[in-house]
């Protein structure tokens, strides 16, 4: 069941097209990821969804209604990219007064405190400054804020960005439990292995549309096709040209010369008569590398650049 | 070296912010203590009102009136009203002129002068005229001491002259027939130069004193240091106060806005107004302790009498700091950035406390710099103020004050509110 359906939302702020008719749906219990080079519109596009961003066209229905990108619907969270902490509050007092702020009164307050603490491991620092804690302590808490009101859709802005991979693995089994208790979560990343290994779905976006949406293997399907790339090293160089032509493999143009790509559909099959033809050439491999088809090589073919560009 | 000057020139080529901060700023600011406090050089502007009773009605305080009005330093109300209509002043009414601060200064020539100065000349030995005065203004009751010893001086020689002779023929004998010949000769020439003589230059209160003159201080206040030291307890005060709540609600929009806060503010129930009122309700509510520790501080150092005027006091800051924390939301949702709000908010205090009195009493001004003073929002705070503690003024006659404040926090608040929807949906 969709419970977030942006359609065709256009934004364009001066004469800068931030938003050119993204389209995409947000399933119930899922965790979409929403990626994108910079400046492709993920962030106008969430804040377009917390009513922070008046749309010049398009609509945004959450639970079949259409918001009015005025005011915050109650049933969203919203976790910002920036640390919106007050650092000389503890952590229980900086939840206690987010959750204030969004109406949760004394005892479902207090519950609730206790229960996000518990759920983002920072239980036993509730009562210390946020000025004393670590980036990923930070950004767990910032996160902590913007469920805390237990919202059944949630939006988070790079949840993840400068934190180590511990906070980031932290981060991301919360995100899971909380989707796996019905809440859709909807993030923006720059990580695409993150993307890739944690979320249900992805979104690409780029230059304000939505450019691919799905499931890694329909991603996979829809771009690049099925297939593995072996990369074999050689312990001498070949005459590359003429053994490519031959085999049908592949080489980048300044690679090194001991260096042979090919892309095969059946490993087992394909891969011995290659190894075969090497050795009559007089050659021996000195490694073997199959790589399935990934996030990132979805990406390149997509949008034609690395994510960080 | 020369690479650190040629990075740290075209910084400085680069940034005008920086730029009107050194250049500019000292000007600006040179230009305003200048205008004030010099009262652009126009003397006329810096006359010192004065109420003036005439109990005597001779031609001896007829013309000490005349001596008065024509007096450049002074300018002299003898009717009920400031133009010149209405009945006649008497002593009652021209104290209730000075306590409520309309004049600093009211002189009284009491009933007897005119025929003791005619009598006695130099000798003096009447009744003195009395200055009606808050004692606590350092300079008005002095100035027009010593401007009144002048007009008596230059105003009436003729009469002074006589008298004079009488003294003379009481202690030395009687003048010969061509003595008194040559007195009676002089005496209109002399009364010709009174009647345009009356600025004559020269230094009269350090002369021969013909008449005397004492002080009445009406005020009710028994201690006089206290209500000076009030006076610049609520002139800094004030001062800090806009400072601090243009600090407090930078932090509290600028700061919040930049650290994310502000936006994670807007998703809650909360709206902009929600979070802009409970920004001015917290920023009155420091402002008015602000302003009570400051005037605890002169009751326990200074002797400031803020026990006794606790009504009053409560009223002021209370308005006083609502007023305030609105103008510190104004210049907070109107700066883009913390170094904006700094600069600006540092021009425009300094020159509203200038202009306002926080620095220097706004009557000691110039008129016209008085006048200009009440744009600023110190001028009102102030008058409060010293209503409060150095008029004596019942908490009703604060109306005014707080009228204008009450005016003046809706225009802070309804604009801070405009100017805040910036931050709201793009």
């Amino acid at each position: 069941m969709n419970v977030l359906s942006i359609q065709n939302a256009r934004k364009k702020f001066g004469q800068v097209v931030a938003l050119d008719g993204a389209t995409f749906d947000l399933r119930q219990g899922e965790l979409l990821a929403l990626l994108g080079p910079n400046g492709a519109g993920k962030t106008t596009l969430i804040r377009a969804i917390a009513g922070r961003v008046r749309l010049d066209g398009g609509e945004i229905r959450l639970f079949d209604r259409v918001l009015d990108g005025r005011l915050t619907p109650p049933e969203l969270g919203i976790v910002p990219q920036e640390i919106a902490l007050y650092p000389l509050l503890t952590a229980r007092e900086n939840l206690q007064a987010f959750g204030a702020l969004h109406g949760l009164a004394a005892p479902q307050l207090s519950k609730n405190v206790d229960w996000v603490l518990e759920r983002t491991g920072l239980a036993d620092r509730a009562d210390e400054p946020v000025k004393q804690f670590s980036g990923g302590m930070r950004r767990r808490l910032n996160i902590a804020c913007g469920v805390l009101h237990q919202p059944r859709v949630v939006l988070l802005d790079e949840p993840t960005v400068g934190v180590d991979p511990q906070s980031r693995d932290r981060i991301y089994d919360m995100l899971a439990e909380l989707a796996a208790s019905g809440v859709s979560l909807l993030l923006t990343t720059h990580h695409l292995e993150e993307a890739e290994a944690r979320c249900s779905r992805t979104v690409i976006i780029d230059h304000g549309r939505v450019i691919a949406a799905g499931t890694m293997s329909e991603l996979v399907d829809q771009t690049i096709g099925r297939y593995r790339l072996v990369t074999l090293r050689l312990d001498s160089p070949l005459d590359t040209t003429a053994f490519l032509k031959a085999t049908g493999t592949d080489n980048d143009a300044d690679a090194d010369p001991r260096i042979v790509k090919a892309r095969m559909q059946d490993v087992a099959a394909e891969l011995p008569p290659l190894l075969e033809r090497i050795r009559t050439a007089g050659r021996a491999v000195d490694d073997v590398e199959v790589r399935g088809p990934s996030l990132q090589s979805v990406f390149i073919h997509l949008t034609g650049r690395e994510l960080r560009e | 070296m020369g690479t650190l000057l040629w990075v740290g020139w075209t910084n400085l080529r680069r940034d005008r912010v920086a730029q009107m901060l050194t250049f500019l700023l000292p000007i600006v600011f040179f230009s305003i203590f200048a205008t004030v406090f010099g009262g652009q050089g126009d003397a006329s502007t810096a006359r010192i009102r004065i109420a003036v009773v005439d109990e005597d009605r001779s031609e001896v305080s007829a013309r000490l009136i005349d001596g008065l009005k024509n007096e450049k330093g002074l300018r002299a109300q003898t009717t009920a009203d400031a133009s010149g209509a209405g009945t006649p002043l008497d002593r009652t009414a021209a104290e209730r002129l000075v306590r409520s601060g309309d004049v600093p200064v009211a002189v009284v020539i009491p009933l007897g002068l005119g025929e003791a100065f005619s009598q006695n000349g130099f000798a003096g030995g009447g009744p003195s005229i009395q200055l009606l005065s808050d004692v606590s203004d350092p300079i008005a009751p002095q100035m027009v001491l010593g401007l009144l010893q002048k007009v008596a001086m230059t105003a009436a020689p003729d009469l002074l002259m006589q008298g004079g002779m009488r003294q003379f023929e009481k202690y030395a004998g009687a003048m010969t027939p061509q003595q008194k010949t040559a007195v009676d000769a002089w005496l209109p020439r002399l009364k010709a130069q009174g009647g345009s003589g009356g600025n004559a230059t020269g230094d009269a209160s350090a002369g021969a004193m013909p008449i005397g003159v004492q002080v009445v201080d009406v005020m009710r206040t028994d201690n006089r240091r206290g209500s000076l030291v009030s006076f610049y307890a609520a002139g800094i005060g004030v001062m800090f106060l806009l400072f601090s709540s243009v600090a407090g609600a930078g932090g509290a929009l600028l700061d919040e806005a930049e650290a994310g806060t502000l936006e994670r503010l807007l998703s809650t129930n909360l709206g902009m107004t929600g979070v802009l009122m409970g920004k001015w309700i917290l920023l009155a509510l420091i402002g008015c302790l602000q302003l009570t520790v400051m005037f605890l501080w002169g009751r326990v150092a200074f002797g400031l009498p803020l026990f006794s005027h606790l009504p009053g006091f409560a009223v002021m800051t209370i308005i006083t700091a609502a007023a305030a924390a609105g103008f510190g939301l104004v210049l907070a949702t109107l700066a883009r950035s913390r170094a904006q709000l700094s600069g600006f908010s540092t021009i425009l205090i300094l020159t509203m406390s200038a202009l306002g009195g926080s620095m220097f009493p706004r009557f000691l001004m110039s008129e016209t710099m008085q006048k200009f003073g009440l744009l600023t929002f110190n001028a009102w705070a102030l008058d409060g103020y010293l209503k409060v503690f150095w008029r004596q003024a019942p908490i009703w006659q604060l109306w005014p004050q707080v009228l204008v404040l009450l005016i003046l926090t809706a225009m802070f608040l309804s604009v801070a509110r405009l100017l805040a929807r910036r931050w709201e949906a793009a």
